[in-house]
């Protein structure tokens, strides 16, 4: 696809492009961008995350300028906001849920980035960067969550940053450092809240990083194979745009129906109670997005170890692209990574539900064989599968897969039609 | 072609989610709660505002005994359908401290529409040294601060009981059975005709349970009518927009073809 040059002679935004190159920089990367055409609607969820963490910026900004970081008030002035301050329901249970949205939206931006290969061979970096975000976004979320001060607030900050003091000889003081005194109170608060703001922006930063790598060789697709000719892309306007915008429309209607019809439905009741130091809830149980990762701190008797695993959870991600070294992408060609890929997603699944249940019984047996699958997708089935696994027929093009796919669904219609 | 990642998306919505408020439910209660068709559930629900001035004046005469409501304002009542003048009267029967003065002293005054509920204890120490240990905890989110929420509330005003045999009681205690434990401090409270209603409702106890857990619902969710009515809105909106966008994106594909 041939670009389409800016004419910098011509008009205002000729001369501005002229000295300033922002739509020749426009056209580029949003208009002309060459883009596969075989994507389809799991390639949404990028640029849904994008607009969420816009959402999560402006409500953020607004409900900052309401809020009160001390523990006498901080309660208080969020029930101001939500009684007092003209919408402020609406910006903050638009900021409550729009966190749970986020991270429903980067988890399957994440899942199918694994399905399809993403972060193989030229993307490792693409890859690596959207980890980074991922670890940026939960320091985010932990950090937001204690704002409020209710009751999960205060022990749910208590419960994870003792986590560090596992570590032999340094922990009580990483512990102290991160308290900034010796339990979590006011100095708590008010680092929280000054890195709940900052870091946002350190993630707009992460995600322009993250973009610029995905153009320099464009997205990847359902077949993962490389784009071969010009007749396998298509220009990102209109077709990306509209679909984009088709996609946008059908998660605000999930956001939306959670913000005004239930709002509190990932939430924890005990959140609504004023933090007591004195008084510990029956259960603390993190928000649902950490479960998972919960899970896996549980499964390990040894607390030190348990940290450690939790931590690496999330580490092995990075190492990703040098763990599965097929050359196959896409999990369409590779019918045994297939299987255990959605093994793997049932798998987290489980962790998620046995993280919300009581470390008894049953359970503690189902995480530690959840744990264990965990880690052995990651190190022993992909590092085998990328030596042994051998893979389906590959199309010889994007083209000719897209070609392929309109015969294969051709067909049982018009057998359908026969039988009527 | 649309469907398949929206029911991924719905799926992976709900099972990732689900857990969480099912544990919130196991954790709390083994009894199942009495679960009452409240006009404010669902995305129409609205406040029944007779049942609120009704529990209200439950609220008034018999829970603000011990229990407060600090996070509303008596401007607030104009939200359950009171006028200005009204709530002028009602604030009035309530004296706060203000001050100090040009002369540098305290002096107490007559609540006005501007001011918070006045708490019914100086202090947290004051209020547990007159309730046996116990802290009678604010009204003002109960309903959301409570798995099971209105139901929640309401079966526990209905849920007292006797002791059951062997069953180690502290002192001054009630049994209840929604509560956590089942020991509670607060004793029954609700009673036929505890209260009389202005309107002329009988006052029997489950109506009087009724009436508070709605008054009690709408303090903890003032915003509920305008969240429901600006929700049902959006949402038409949002739906209308998405199956245009779809008609859009078919046309602008059609040219791929």
């Amino acid at each position: 696809m041939k670009e389409k040059e800016i004419d910098n002679s011509k008009g205002i935004s000729g001369w501005i492009d002229k000295r300033l190159p922002v739509f020749t920089f426009i056209n580029h990367n949003l208009r002309d961008y060459p883009t596969p055409k075989n994507l389809n609607y799991f390639w949404n969820f990028g640029s849904l995350a994008g607009i969420t963490l816009v959402i999560m910026i402006i409500t953020g900004i607004l409900l900052a300028m309401q809020y009160t970081a001390n523990t006498e008030i901080a309660f208080d002035s969020v029930e101001r906001i939500m009684r007092d301050v003209n919408n402020g329901w609406l910006l903050r249970y638009i900021h409550m849920n729009g966190a749970s949205m986020f991270f429903i939206i980067v988890y399957i931006h994440m899942f199918r980035g694994l399905y399809y290969g993403s972060y193989k061979y030229p993307r490792e970096i693409l890859w690596m960067l959207g980890v980074v975000i991922l670890l940026l976004m939960m320091a985010t979320a932990f950090m937001g969550y204690v704002l409020p001060w209710g009751q999960m607030s205060f022990w749910g900050a208590t419960v994870i940053t003792n986590l560090f003091s596992a570590f032999p000889i340094i922990g009580d003081y990483i512990v102290t450092f991160l308290w900034g005194g010796f339990s979590v109170d006011n100095p708590t608060l008010t680092r929280f809240f000054v890195l709940h703001y900052l870091l946002p922006f350190a993630i707009v930063g992460v995600v322009a990083l993250h973009l610029v790598a995905l153009h320099q060789f464009g997205s990847n697709n359902p077949t993962g194979i490389d784009v071969k000719s010009e007749g396998d892309t298509i220009p990102f306007h209109p077709y990306y745009t509209v679909k984009d915008y088709l996609g946008l429309g059908v998660y605000l209607i999930v956001f939306a129906f959670l913000v005004f019809f239930a709002p509190n439905f990932l939430g924890h009741p005990d959140n609504y109670i004023p933090a007591n130091p004195l008084q510990t809830p029956a259960h603390i149980v993190p928000e649902w997005y950490f479960l998972p990762f919960y899970a896996i701190l549980r499964a390990v008797p040894d607390k030190l170890l348990g940290v450690l695993l939790m931590f690496a959870a999330v580490m092995v991600l990075f190492f990703l692209p040098w763990l599965d070294k097929h050359k196959i992408r896409s999990a369409n060609f590779r019918p045994f990574y297939k299987q255990f890929y959605w093994l793997f997603f049932i798998d987290c699944i489980v962790l998620g539900w046995v993280g919300a249940m009581p470390a008894e019984g049953i359970y503690v047996l189902i995480s530690r064989i959840a744990t264990l699958y965990y880690f052995g997708f990651f190190l022993v089935i992909m590092p085998l599968l990328s030596k042994f696994e051998k893979t389906t027929e590959l199309p010889s093009s994007i083209s000719a897969a897209v070609i392929s796919d309109k015969f294969d669904n051709k067909e049982p219609s018009t057998s359908e039609s026969y039988v009527k | 072609m649309l469907s398949r990642p929206l029911n991924f998306f719905l799926c992976f919505f709900f099972l990732f989610t689900l857990p969480n408020s099912l544990t919130i439910k196991a954790a709390t209660s083994k009894i199942e709660l009495i679960e009452q068709n409240w006009p404010f559930n669902g995305i129409f629900g609205r406040f029944d505002k007779a049942s609120l001035q009704r529990g209200f004046k439950v609220y008034s005469e018999v829970c603000s005994a011990c229990h407060g409501l600090r996070h509303l304002s008596y401007r607030d009542l104009a939200g359950i359908g009171y006028s200005n003048d009204e709530i002028k009267v009602i604030a009035g029967e309530y004296e706060i401290i203000d001050g100090p003065n040009d002369e540098g002293e305290m002096f107490t005054r007559d609540a006005k529409m501007s001011d918070k509920f006045v708490g019914p204890y100086e202090n947290d120490k004051v209020a547990r040294l007159a309730n046996n240990g116990a802290y009678p905890p604010d009204l003002s989110l109960i309903v959301k601060a409570r798995a099971g929420g209105a139901d929640y509330i309401y079966s526990l005003l209905n849920g007292y009981k006797d002791f059951p045999e062997n069953f180690e009681a502290g002192e001054g205690m009630y049994y209840n059975e929604y509560y956590p434990g089942n020991q509670i401090a607060m004793p029954p409270q609700i009673e036929d005709d505890i209260v009389e209603f202005d309107d002329g409702t009988t006052a029997s106890n489950v109506q009087i349970a009724r009436d508070i857990t709605s008054f009690l619902a709408w303090t903890a969710e003032p915003e509920l009518e305008r969240r429901k009515s600006l929700g049902v809105k959006t949402l038409f909106f949002l739906v209308l927009i998405t199956i245009m966008l779809l008609g859009v994106k078919r046309k602008v594909w059609k040219n791929l073809d």
